[in-house]
């Protein structure tokens, strides 16, 4: 481990950060522009040209708000609640591969932060922690809607979690790779997993839906029937952090969902105009931000489209449709990739 | 009870069909019918840039109107108050001072003249009763203010300045008849003060 | 040496959070506490090289299991006034209790002291591939059995979360 491989590991971390955070901030400008859009509006446009620094007046509005805790609250965990929730929305981003490599001076540099051979357990760990971040605000608040808020959002996630893991796993069975890297690799040209896992594709992606508590699935927060939900005593930047660590959670769910069914930085027929290894990566880099980007505006047309679910819908999709259907996946996928040996078993 | 319109349908809660219980086709389509909005043209008007035209009888804040020579054509009568429903006019009169014809138009003036902007409904009747052609509703719009006793307007607001340019003209809102009226000078009403001497 | 250092620290931190979901006097600090003990625990697996085991003990312990919990006492909504009055025979006879089983835990691991580590530097013992092969071929049937008891337990739960059996 040399202080050069060092450096530039810290280089990298320091981009995927600054990256994930200025998407993040522009997500909330895009959310309102195809907000507007899709709603015959305009969506912001006075501040800069198009309302480009909207995020800046937004962020500045933010931090200059008055900062107000609850004298009931427990201080200490209304501090800390909403620094997890970005803390855990920031650590995702690590084990996502954002390219191939890239050749300078005879070296390679990958432009993974870190491989993990248990990437996807690492990424499913995390958030199933990023959960904390949501029940602590909303207990700590001492508020009944802050407090129904925060339940809800456990009991979501921890049921969305299951199919989730069991859409993962039948992945994993047909990959064979707990590496999030290995799993990108595999999908160069045509072999996108979706076109092996459309079911678990779909699955997966509702799950994010739910995970990330974006409409349809956006009970935590349901503003008919809970205020605020589990951010409503909470203000300036503090709410700030819960609004971000949500966007950003989009942003890495987007990344998520392309790196594991649409072929993350690969794409077809390009091997055949650009020879260059380097530029190769450069042009991976732009698709899977490309892919990324359709995610993210997936997540936002979906919003303003589809109403909220109400509670026990939302608990009937998930215990009802989509662990059945996950399990169905998962045998299907099971006896598939075992056809040769159920074959030999029953007819030889 | 009729039916305002032939759109209406009896709404029927049956047992759903497969394609509409798996959800995805309805919500294929909801998505195809948000996504068509996003290249309709927008309606949005950008205010400050772009203003929507106003009507020719559209009506908004009061003036005051000066004759010819740039006296105060209100007499004080007090009609406009009388008729207004929402009760915004109040005013009180003074004698005209010799050598101040130049400045009132009738031996009584009105010294104060106010209108209250949040109670005025703007429905053009104290226009409807002036006698004396003073009191017209323009194609002004009333500014917003941080303060509810702002919006009493005085006569500092109401009353239009003497200079040529300062005037407001309110020919659009006067009917033909009224037009064809003002052009016969032999008439008491249109008679400028010095020619009635 | 770094793993040695990081070893005790992560030692002292466990030991420490541990006490502290013990001596709080509030239940939800308690759940919080936990977490972060089972997150010291899984440090440990780490330097264990038991990756796997490190993060489905962070995915189930800490992300599943410990929010339900946290769920449950949030919603009990737990303070003083409802806390049990214990008296004072039954605090005398939880710590002997729990003093006997210090003793024998003492005693039975006396005795270990002399198993020799065995092939204590492969790297890849933690690893997914050599998991699998030792569940699914030396302990097949103790984890099968396992499965089915948590089977039992599932059907068990939902009898009693059942309103009315006729």
């Amino acid at each position: 481990m040399t202080l050069g491989y060092l450096i530039y590991k810290l280089i990298l971390v320091i981009i995927v950060f600054a990256v994930t955070l200025l998407i993040a901030m522009y997500s909330t400008y895009a959310e309102r522009k195809v907000a507007g859009f899709l709603q015959d509006r305009l969506g912001p446009n006075r501040a800069g040209p198009f309302g480009i620094l909207q995020p800046v007046a937004d962020a500045v509005k933010l931090f200059m708000k008055e900062e107000m805790i609850p004298s009931v609250s427990n201080k200490t965990l209304f501090i800390i609640a909403p620094g997890l929730s970005l803390l855990t929305a920031c650590m995702t981003g690590v084990v996502i591969p954002w390219g191939t490599s890239l050749n300078l001076f005879g070296e390679n540099y990958s432009l993974q932060v870190t491989d993990l051979n248990i990437g996807i357990l690492y990424l499913f760990g995390v958030v199933s922690i990023g959960v904390y971040g949501i029940m602590i605000g909303g207990w700590a608040s001492n508020n009944k809607y802050s407090l129904l808020g925060a339940v809800r959002a456990s009991s979501q996630m921890i049921s969305y979690e299951v199919a989730m893991g069991l859409s993962i796993i039948a992945l994993i069975i047909t990959t064979g790779t707990l590496s999030v890297g290995q799993i990108a690799a595999q999908q160069s040209g045509w072999h996108w997993n979706i076109l092996v896992q459309p079911l678990g594709a779909l699955i997966f992606i509702v799950c994010a839906f739910a995970e990330t508590n974006r409409a349809p699935f956006d009970l935590p927060e349901c503003e008919q029937e809970l205020v605020g939900g589990y951010h409503t005593e909470y203000s300036s930047m503090k709410m700030g952090f819960y609004l971000f660590a949500e966007y950003i959670n989009m942003f890495i769910s987007s990344a998520v969902i392309s790196t594991f069914y649409f072929g993350g930085y690969n794409m077809p027929f390009i091997g055949r105009f650009i020879q260059s290894p380097n530029l190769l990566a450069i042009c991976g880099v732009v698709f899977l931000f490309a892919k990324i980007f359709f995610g993210i505006f997936f997540f936002m047309w979906v919003r303003w489209t589809i109403p909220r679910f109400r509670y026990d819908q939302l608990m009937n999709l998930g215990w009802k449709m989509l662990i059945p259907l996950s399990i169905l996946n998962l045998v299907l996928t099971c006896t598939w990739m075992m056809r040769h040996e159920i074959f030999n078993a029953l007819f030889k | 009870m009729l039916p305002l319109t032939n759109r209406s349908k009896v709404v029927v809660k049956k047992e759903m069909s497969l394609s509409e219980k798996i959800y995805l086709p309805a919500i294929i389509s909801g998505m195809m019918i948000t996504f068509s909005h996003f290249f309709k043209k927008k309606p949005t008007i950008q205010y400050p840039e772009q203003t929507r035209e106003f009507s020719a009888i559209w009506r908004g804040q009061h003036v005051l109107k000066r004759d010819e020579i740039g006296a105060e054509r209100c007499t004080s009568c007090g009609l406009c108050a009388v008729a207004c429903p929402a009760e915004a006019i109040t005013m009180t009169s003074a004698e005209r001072k010799p050598g101040e014809e130049h400045l009132y138009r009738e031996e009584k003036y009105a010294a104060t003249y106010e209108i209250n902007m949040l109670r005025c409904i703007f429905c053009g009747d104290c226009e409807d009763a002036c006698p004396k052609e003073a009191i017209f509703l323009t194609d002004r719009k009333v500014d917003s203010e941080y303060n509810r006793g702002l919006f009493t307007y005085g006569k500092d607001i109401l009353v239009e300045g003497i200079e040529k340019e300062k005037r407001i003209d309110v020919t659009k809102r006067q009917t033909p008849e009224v037009l064809e009226f003002k052009k016969h000078k032999e008439f008491d009403h249109n008679v400028v003060f010095e020619k009635k001497k | 040496m770094i793993t040695t250092y990081l070893f005790y620290f992560l030692s002292f931190l466990a030991i420490m959070f541990a006490l502290m979901v013990v001596l709080s006097k509030n239940p939800v600090h308690s759940v919080l506490y936990l977490v972060l003990a089972f997150f010291t625990i899984a440090g440990h697996y780490v330097l264990l090289n038991a990756q796997f085991l490190a993060a489905v003990h962070v995915i189930v312990y800490a992300g599943a299991i410990m929010v339900l919990f946290l769920f449950v006492i949030m919603l009990l909504n737990l303070n003083k006034e409802t806390e049990p009055h214990k008296s004072v025979w039954l605090k005398a006879s939880a710590a002997v209790a729990s003093g006997l089983l210090l003793v024998v835990l003492v005693g039975s691991l006396k005795g270990a002291e002399t198993i020799v580590q065995v092939n204590a530097f492969n790297p890849n013992i933690g690893l997914i591939e050599n998991l699998g092969q030792t569940l699914f071929h030396d302990f097949l049937l103790p984890f099968e059995v396992s499965s089915i008891l948590l089977l039992a337990a599932m059907v068990g739960a939902v009898m009693l979360g059942k309103r009315s059996i006729k």
